[in-house]
């Protein structure tokens, strides 16, 4: 029966805004992870270069960071400063959710 | 006679808009009905004419329909958007409304839930051809108020001021509860009263809402008055009789916690305004640039458009933030928590817009 799947179209999916966390280090190669294999590593790196560029300019500006967060409506981003490197916790915020642990 | 409304039907299911199209287009506005199967396809014919209503499917091939909307709500922010979908998903309900679209409604599967989609469909279509009276922009809120008491209506008022939001619950001309922030009752009443502008919108009645306020509206509002006159005494007493009125930003950095403010105009990188800050230029540019930064990468998630970022340091913790044309660096003493920024970082930026 598996031949019948030849014939079957294949269905769009979407991609979820994990729960989980990664740390990455003052490269910003991620070194160890609990985000779901399904969300794309390019969008890991993403995450991870932005943050790091911002603890690294902070600093330059003169107003050293320890941790960072980044809201958005549906995400919020909590990173924290780990010697050069950071590790960063994803949070879908629910709609009406009054609050997000991490 | 006046020109039909466009809609664009996007969904990969070649029969299903076929469907749709023949339903749509018999909506009593009369609509022109456009399809196509996939978001590039879709995006094409969005430059090729303009179109009144966008409906989407989120599942589409290559492109998915949070990158369509994505794109859309920065490309054309006058389109109404819809989604239709088949996802019955929180997440990316709350996803699709963070990209602003207008309504998000499962595909109806029986013929009371189609009805009730055509019927938001035409009120969509027709909201600014309807006739009535539109704009309340110089009235203020003891205004509405009253007009929502005195006509006995049930309603949910839902007024913003920046990024700080309140809701008062009306029942039958009497008002009964109100929420600000972490206030409630009469004292949250009080909070959204002393906001001098702002939005509001006036959403179904919620019937189940237990009643904390229990004085009539007129003592309500005489109460609010008063607390508005006695802070402005108080504030022109306080004031320096020689000088004229206090720059905005100095309001600003009156707001507890605050250690200094950054303000930048869209325009004018070479001129950023601060208060308790001795050099300004650097810190403007490190702002800008990840405000920027995480827009994009909220573009990139679409998890919505950037509301703000707390940083939290050893010697202090600072919040970047947009409201409107400016962009805001506040600093603040680090003894604040995460959530206690948040707090005030709205107060800062409602203070900003009033």
């Amino acid at each position: 029966m598996g031949l019948l799947n030849i014939f079957t179209k294949p269905t769009p999916s979407l991609l979820r805004l994990p729960t989980g966390s990664f740390s990455v280090d003052r490269e910003g190669c991620v070194l160890i992870g609990t985000l779901p294999s399904s969300f794309p590593a390019p969008l890991i790196d993403d995450i991870a270069q932005q943050v790091l560029a911002l603890f690294r300019e902070a600093a330059a500006a003169q107003l050293p960071l320890s941790e960072v967060v980044i809201n958005y409506p549906s995400l919020k981003i909590t990173a924290r400063e780990l010697r050069g490197g950071a590790i960063v916790f994803l949070c879908p915020k629910a709609p009406y959710a009054t609050a997000c642990l991490n | 006679m006046s020109a039909r409304h466009k809609i664009l039907l996007l969904d990969d299911d070649p029969e299903l808009l076929e469907v749709y199209r023949e339903i749509l287009e018999r909506l009593p506005s009369r609509p022109e009905v456009f399809t196509a199967t996939s978001g590039s396809r879709g995006l094409a014919m969005l430059e090729g004419e303009p179109f009144r209503l966008l409906i989407c499917d989120l599942k589409l091939p290559k492109m998915d329909g949070l990158q369509v909307l994505s794109i859309v709500r920065r490309k054309y922010p006058q389109l109404r958007t819809v989604v239709l979908t088949s996802v019955m998903d929180e997440q990316f309900r709350s996803r699709a409304y963070a990209l602003g679209v207008d309504l998000f409604w499962q595909k109806p599967d029986c013929e009371q839930e189609l009805q009730m989609f055509l019927e938001c469909l035409e009120s969509l279509l027709g909201r600014e051809m309807e006739g009535g009276f539109r704009g309340v922009q110089s009235k203020s809120l003891v205004d509405i108020i009253q007009l929502e008491c005195i006509s006995q209506s049930s309603s949910v008022l839902r007024i913003t001021n920046g990024q700080a939001s309140g809701r008062i619950w009306i029942l039958e001309g009497e008002i009964i509860d109100a929420e600000a922030g972490e206030l409630n009752g009469e004292q949250a009443f009080h909070k959204i009263l002393s906001w001098r502008s702002g939005n509001f919108e006036s959403l179904a009645a919620d019937t189940t809402r237990p009643r904390s306020i229990f004085k009539s509206y007129n003592g309500l509002l005489l109460e609010s008055a008063q607390a508005f006159d006695e802070s402005q005494n108080a504030a022109q007493a306080a004031a320096p009789s020689a000088s004229g009125p206090a720059s905005p930003l100095a309001q600003l950095s009156q707001v507890e916690g605050v250690e200094f403010v950054l303000a930048l105009k869209d325009g004018d990188d070479a001129h950023p305004v601060a208060r308790g800050l001795e050099n300004p230029q650097h810190m403007s540019a490190w702002m800008r640039e990840n405000l920027e930064r995480f827009r994009e990468l909220g573009d990139r998630l679409h998890a919505g458009p950037l509301e703000h970022i707390e940083g939290l340091g050893p010697q202090r913790h600072v919040a970047l933030a947009r409201q409107g044309q400016t962009e805001f660096c506040v600093g603040w003493t680090h003894s604040l928590t995460t959530a206690q920024i948040c707090e005030r970082m709205k107060e800062v930026l409602a203070l900003w817009v009033s």
